[in-house]
């Protein structure tokens, strides 16, 4: 008897995985969006004092910070989509891409000295 | 194959290039992309920017504090506004989509015309409030 080989007839789901990143970076960023949005518009301006404040608690620092790398995974997915679908030159399109992926390393390592340089 | 006559002949064209003509929801998408590379070239650096100068210094809190009250500066925030809520509302139409809501015409098209709406009501909302 030949016996049914169950076979993954796709490559490594790295598409899909995108696409759920995507979408969860999505509702982080949503949620934290409401709760920024709700407090400055409750509360108005803020002094400097009350700024630092805000950025000497722990978990304000944790919030920001995983809202900042939802940003950076969020945006990493969506230009990447945008250069896949407009530069077609294989060289170009790795190129730029890494050119964003570093950026967007830079900009992860900035945002913890900026946030907890406080 | 078509011989080269054949498709050399005059066919009628329906693009219709103009922004303006796009159906609703593909004006909401294009915005969402145009909205989206905006804020990663403009916003990220600018936001984190800002963030450390206020961050930094009082006297650092205060330049930015007078500089957020000159009218173009403002406008300029109000431009990011937008686009961030623009892309805001149009990316909870589309995790609706995913799930299967509303993805008939019509109900897509009044959608599209909803999320047009609300990026700019908010962005009206936060005019009033920092002018």
């Amino acid at each position: 008897m030949v016996s049914a080989t169950k076979k993954i007839p796709v490559g490594a789901h790295y598409g899909w995985q995108d696409w759920l990143a995507q979408r969860v970076t999505a509702v982080i960023m949503l949620l934290f969006s409401i709760v920024i949005i709700g407090y400055f518009m409750l509360k108005g301006g803020v002094n400097y004092a009350e700024w630092k404040e805000l950025f000497r608690s722990q978990t304000f620092r944790i919030f920001v910070l995983v809202f900042f790398l939802s940003v950076y995974y969020h945006a990493w997915i969506g230009i990447k989509d945008v250069l896949m679908d407009y530069i077609k030159p294989a060289g170009l399109r790795i190129t730029a891409q890494v050119a964003v992926l570093l950026f967007l390393l830079g900009c992860s390592i900035w945002s913890v000295t900026i946030i907890w340089g406080v | 194959m078509p011989s080269p006559k054949s498709a050399s002949r005059q066919r009628p064209k329906y693009y219709d290039l103009n922004l303006l003509h796009l159906p609703m929801p593909g004006l909401v998408s294009i915005f969402h992309r145009i909205t989206g590379v905006v804020m990663f070239l403009f916003l990220i650096p600018t936001v984190l920017f800002v963030l450390q100068c206020t961050l930094g210094s009082e006297t650092g809190f205060n330049q930015w504090k007078s500089i957020f009250a000159q009218p173009i500066v403002k406008l300029v925030v109000l431009g990011f506004v937008w686009s961030y809520m623009h892309h805001l509302f149009a990316g909870i139409r589309y995790l609706l989509l995913d799930i299967h809501f509303g993805t008939a015409l019509e109900p897509a098209r009044s959608s599209a015309r909803i999320v047009l709406a609300l990026g700019l009501i908010a962005t009206v909302l936060v005019g009033v409030r920092i002018w």
